[in-house]
């Protein structure tokens, strides 16, 4: 168990070994770059950036979660995929689309310039435009995340606190939200580091955060600088995930006694109803309804102008099989390191565990890159081919597999494990056939998580992918980068549907 | 959990058997980096291709990302040719010493001021920045001689350009070189606070001078020409070129370099040789509305030709130094 987590924590920390090489290659001018004042307000930027991201989408996360796993909300099902689905908009689409809408001479304005005059709306470049952006479309990772832990809790605590008269909200107080730890702070992590690397967003919206700032130093061909600045970000990334840390208390998360789980309670919310749905309404019409819709629009043009279905068809085929593996592989791989972190906590487990992390918070560039430098010096025979496209996704996005496997492998019992070891199963058999399956919809909820970053992700696919590989994400960048929003509508609207079905799978399942 | 197993190995070895193109050796094979569009430069490799009997194999990308890509994978480097969107790109990858010095007859078929002093690259095509303006407002003669002028009072809220585009910024670097680091700061500033409008590309500040939401729009020339073979001759954005070496008439290139280490150099020449023959110019010039450098193709009828254009004295492959522009832009607070 320790030698594979350790090793899948090797391969997770390859970027950072490269960053290092470079960064030693020649040390005083990545001292240079850093030492600058810029660098501390970069820093500053960032952080305050991605705290103030986690806040937003956990103010979101946390209500819609609820309201859809445990309350009798009209349309539950129904509510429960929409309010996911905001995750499948690749956030360069997401930020473009919020520009359109609310940037200089953009639709809102021009819509209040005829009745009310209105000649300029306050900015929305820079910090406002860039958190609210990042706010509507990682807000889903929290909710998918704490969606599967609700859905995993033991009844019988809630029955207990009721049955000592405690009301609605002070059960939810202070028995479902302490429960709901692990899963929080899996979430904070996620969404923190995720907007920490996200380029898109903070490029469209001239937010000058690091990854901006990293990528235009390897545009310039700074490679030193570009390395310097994103070790800044890993330290950054280390001292997010170690305050993640000592926030999880040791305590137990799992059902206080051995029986067959039950299903849990479902709360009637009686005459705030309305108002329940109006909240999921809302924000359903922000993050997924305005986009989409501006989306089938721009689509409708292209139609006029009969797009290539070939070349979107192949697209979507190459984008199914590819994100589709690295979320098996990171599912995998992220079982030993959750086991490893919540059964033998210790020094060795929480290295492997921090390990993994270092790709995802850095851009997808730095990552690419670094595959690069080894791919083509250690496993030639490899480079640029499938195989290494998935590797990539899989160090990138593991973390997203372990949360949420971690959080569901908190709350099964290790004295269910010791029950099946002590009748002779070997420690392997255990895993197969009692943890497994137990923390089944973790474990699921981690491979959707993954398969629905990868499927949108762009500069591992442009660099790694076997050359004419096109996915749905370089078929979108294709058409933008040249301008033609409406020639990239068409696989966006793809690209959604595909992200859209193992969402449902996966929703319809833990119901 | 053993199905999917099984399933992911099966995947596994699929994806494996797909990508068995070994190391290179076999006749006919030529591997390109695009930092060119797809749609734009497609085309012209198939012909290519085709006529030659070459497997042509594209990577497509963006110009920096390719570049950063081929300065990681060093020696060992799959790509025979780099096809890059502007001259700083090349300029940073010849300073890292990842270009092969190219044969003296290839480069003297372009004007010494496209291509690399050093050799290591070549100019394909070439595009210049100029000032659009609103022909039914304006006259020539109403425009100032240089951009500098655009910061005067009187062109308060009336001028546009896109801070975020590279060729903007490629803009702002000759002007760095040409009026140096304090005068391209002044003129920054006096144009920020001249309330010059920001756009998001070239294309939205032509359409902007075109309703006639602004008077004057700082884009590169094909832009222009591309809407006038579209709409006829009463489009209504002129052109203007400021004469005397301005950085307002910066002509930068698209061009293309051998990489150290390919396998394939003497084709990679080949294919260089072509991309400056007369009908892959011509091509460029019909299609992208751009300047052909070389084979005496004339440019798309209407363009000013390109020896009247008087370039501002910078060498194309300084334009790599863009994080000083960028640091400037905000320091100056347009970006």
């Amino acid at each position: 168990m320790l030698a594979a987590g350790l090793a899948i924590g090797a391969a997770a920390a390859l970027p950072v070994a490269y960053l290092a090489i470079t960064v030693g290659g020649s040390l005083d001018e990545a001292i240079d770059t850093l030492w600058r004042e810029r660098t501390v307000r970069l820093v500053l930027r960032s952080v305050g950036l991605a705290g103030a991201v986690t806040v937003g989408s956990l103010a979101l996360a946390l209500p819609l979660a609820w309201l859809t796993a445990r309350t009798d909300l009209p349309a539950r099902r129904a509510w429960t995929v929409l309010t996911l689905l905001p995750l499948v908009i690749p956030s360069y689409i997401g930020a473009y689309l919020i520009v359109s809408a609310l940037g200089p001479r953009g639709l809102v304005q021009d819509a209040l310039e005829g009745p009310f005059g209105v000649e300029r709306l306050p900015s929305i470049y820079g910090f406002s435009g860039a958190l609210l952006t990042l706010v509507l479309f990682t807000y889903p990772l929290a909710l998918l995340t704490v969606r599967a832990a609700l859905g995993r809790l033991d009844p019988q605590l809630e029955e207990a606190a009721r049955g000592m008269g405690r009301s609605g909200w002070g059960v939810y107080r202070s028995v479902i939200l302490p429960q709901l730890a692990p899963a929080i702070g899996a979430s904070a992590l996620l969404v923190s580091l995720y907007a920490l690397h996200d380029f898109g967003a903070v490029s469209i919206l001239r937010f000058d955060s690091f990854t901006r700032v990293i990528y235009t130093a390897y545009g310039t061909g700074s490679r030193t600088a570009a390395a310097a600045l994103a070790s800044l970000l890993v330290i950054v990334m280390l001292a997010v995930v170690w305050l993640e840390g000592r926030t999880r208390r040791r305590r137990a998360y799992h059902r206080s006694a051995p029986g067959s789980a039950r299903p849990v309670t479902i709360v009637a919310l009686g005459r705030w109803r309305w108002p329940a749905v109006g909240l999921c309404a809302s924000v359903v019409l922000l993050a997924l309804v305005l986009p989409v819709g501006v989306l089938v629009y721009w689509s409708m043009q292209s139609v006029a102008g009969s797009p290539d279905w070939a070349a979107i068809g192949a697209g979507a085929g190459n984008s199914l099989i590819a994100a589709g593996m690295a979320a098996a592989v990171a599912a995998i791989c992220a079982l030993p390191v959750a086991l490893l972190s919540v059964r033998f906590p210790g020094s060795a487990a929480a290295l492997v565990e921090r390990a993994s992390y270092s790709g995802y918070a850095l851009p997808g560039v730095v990552v690419a890159l670094a595959l690069v430098f080894f791919g083509t010096r250690v496993v030639p025979v490899l480079y640029q081919s499938l195989a290494m496209l998935v590797f990539a996704w899989v160090v990138l996005f593991l973390p997203q597999a372990i949360g949420s496997t971690r959080a569901s492998l908190l709350q099964v019992s290790p004295r269910v494990e010791e029950a099946a070891r002590s009748m002779g199963r070997s420690p392997l058999n255990v895993l197969r056939t009692v943890t497994a399956p137990l923390a089944a919809s973790g474990v699921l909820a981690g491979a959707a998580l993954v398969f629905l970053t990868a499927v949108k992700e762009l500069p591992a696919a442009l660099i790694l992918a076997p050359i004419g590989f096109d996915t749905l994400s370089t078929e979108i960048w294709r058409a933008t980068s040249v301008g033609f929003f409406e020639r990239g509508a068409v696989p966006s609207l793809v690209l959604l549907v595909v992200s859209a079905l193992p969402l449902y799978l996966l929703t319809a399942r833990g119901q | 959990m053993r199905k999917p197993l099984t399933i992911l190995g099966l995947l596994i070895a699929a994806a494996l058997s797909g990508c068995g193109f070994g190391g290179g050796g076999g006749s006919g094979e030529l591997t390109i980096y695009s930092g060119r569009d797809q749609d734009l430069i497609a085309p012209l490799l198939e012909r290519y291709a085709e006529q030659e009997g070459v497997d042509v194999k594209v990577r497509y990308g963006s110009t920096p990302e390719l570049a950063a890509t081929i300065n990681e994978e060093g020696d060992a480097s799959p790509a025979d040719v780099y096809l890059s969107q502007d001259a700083g790109a090349l300029g940073s990858l010849q300073s890292e010493g990842r270009l092969e010095r190219l044969p003296a007859e290839m480069l003297e078929r372009v004007d010494r001021r496209f291509r690399s002093p050093q050799g290591d690259w070549v100019g394909i095509s070439a595009r210049a920045r100029i000032v659009a303006y609103d022909k039914r407002r304006l006259k020539k003669s109403d425009l100032p001689r240089s951009v500098l002028g655009l910061s005067a009072s009187r062109w308060k809220g009336k001028v546009g350009w896109a801070p975020t585009n590279a060729s903007f910024e490629g803009f702002v670097t000759a002007m760095r070189k040409t009026e140096g680091e304090a005068g391209a700061e002044r003129w920054l500033r006096a144009m920020k606070a001249g309330d010059t409008q920001a756009y998001e590309n070239n294309i939205a500040i032509r359409d902007a001078v075109a309703k006639g939401e602004i008077e004057v729009g700082l884009i590169n020339h094909y832009y222009v020409a591309e809407a006038r073979a579209e709409e006829g001759p009463d489009y209504p954005v002129g052109v203007f070129e400021p004469p005397g070496g301005d950085p307002g008439a910066l002509v930068n290139v698209a061009g293309a370099g051998v990489v150290t280490g390919s396998d394939h150099e003497g084709r990679a020449r080949e294919f260089i040789s072509f991309l400056l023959s007369a009908q892959a110019q011509r091509y460029f010039a019909d299609r992208t509305k751009e300047y052909p450098l070389a084979a005496g193709v004339r440019p798309e009828r209407g363009l000013v030709p390109l020896r009247s254009i008087e370039q501002p004295d910078v060498d194309l492959s300084d334009l790599a130094d863009l994080q000083g522009t960028i640091d400037l832009l905000e320091r100056t607070g347009v970006l």
